[in-house]
């Protein structure tokens, strides 16, 4: 009964809140809305027992991937007269893949229908209740051994990403000097103190004799 | 399922108590607040001259660059914990595969430090 109305609860405000997404005229809303949506699919994990993975939604997707969107919204700079002009340009391309997607969701509805399908998996995802193995633990049991092919590769695909965003992204300024700390602390009174001789009478003080880090 | 329901209560609780203050912080100054708006009252403040432009302006890419690697190393803690959880169970193996795995970001993380990818300029 509870957990009916829960369901009930989340599902009506992660569509409510997805729709939103797309509705609003504000990018930065839209991310808002998005993470309500998260928020809420989080909430329908936790009714199916994968806590786990509603914990992990709250953490890396409202956590981290969010505030990634927001910077993208930042970044783009949104012109809305720009948008409304691009709107209409490529309002048939746009069309043309909605159509798309919407004949092969009616195909498909009007294939299997609207009847939920029973459980997939002979065997159930989630241990029982009454076996004391919590949902993270069973994750574990069978992720870094039977599993362990799709672990690497998701550590590899981790690799390539950080690889590309440094690739994509890093930029160093030229000439910016930046603190060493080694050269810092290597710094002694035979680098860093010179005795010059002034003429007396002249105000003139000669060039410092070439450092290297003078020369930096 | 009456069970996962008592458990979560006290959370559904602690949401339903910080819905309830927000709401009523935001609606309340619509009922309470003396409001006589005017153009000046309603312009944005920006410490004694007029404004220069819009707030929104665009961000430096770097940040992005930061909030990946954030991403990335947060979902490499993400994989401890079910391997912390089940830890008595995978043995040597589930020990070794993890440790490959943190191999291979350690790769990434090394990569990013000599490239100088940490450092803001």
């Amino acid at each position: 009964m509870a957990s009916a109305l829960f369901f009930y609860l989340f599902s009506v405000l992660a569509v409510a809140s997805g729709a939103s997404v797309i509705l609003t005229k504000n990018p930065v809303h839209a991310v808002l809305f998005l993470i309500l949506a998260f928020f809420n699919a989080a909430g329908l994990f936790v009714l199916l027992n994968a806590e786990f993975l509603a914990m992990l939604l709250v953490i890396v997707y409202v956590g981290a991937v969010s505030v990634l969107f927001l910077f993208v919204v930042m970044m783009l700079d949104v012109d809305f007269a720009e948008l409304k002009a691009g709107f209409i340009k490529n309002a048939k391309i746009g069309a043309l893949i909605g159509g798309l997607v919407l004949v092969e969701l009616l195909a498909l509805v009007g294939y299997k229908g609207l009847a939920v399908s029973p459980v997939m998996s002979p065997s159930s995802p989630v241990p029982a209740a009454d076996s004391g193995i919590t949902n993270t633990r069973a994750l574990g049991e069978i992720l870094y051994t039977k599993y362990v092919y799709y672990f690497e590769g998701a550590g590899l695909i981790l690799l390539v990403a950080m690889i590309g965003a440094i690739v994509l992204t890093l930029k160093h300024r030229k000439g910016v000097k930046r603190q060493s700390i080694s050269a810092q602390v290597a710094r002694g009174p035979a680098t860093g103190l010179e005795v010059v001789k002034v003429p007396s009478g002249g105000s003139v003080i000669p060039p410092p004799a070439k450092h290297p880090e003078a020369a930096e | 399922m009456m069970d996962l329901t008592s458990q979560y209560l006290p959370i559904a609780i602690f949401i339903g108590v910080a819905l309830f203050i927000g709401g009523a912080l935001m609606v309340a100054p619509f009922l309470v607040a003396v409001r006589n708006p005017d153009p000046e009252k309603v312009s944005a403040y920006e410490c004694g001259f007029n404004a220069f432009d819009d707030a929104r302006m665009k961000f430096d890419v770097r940040f992005y660059l930061v909030s990946i690697l954030f991403i990335i190393f947060d979902l490499e803690i993400a994989f401890l914990f079910p391997w912390a959880a089940a830890f008595r169970e995978i043995g040597v193996f589930g020990f070794w595969s993890m440790m490959v795995f943190l191999g291979v970001l350690t790769i990434g993380f090394i990569y990013e430090w000599k490239k100088g990818a940490l450092e803001w300029d």
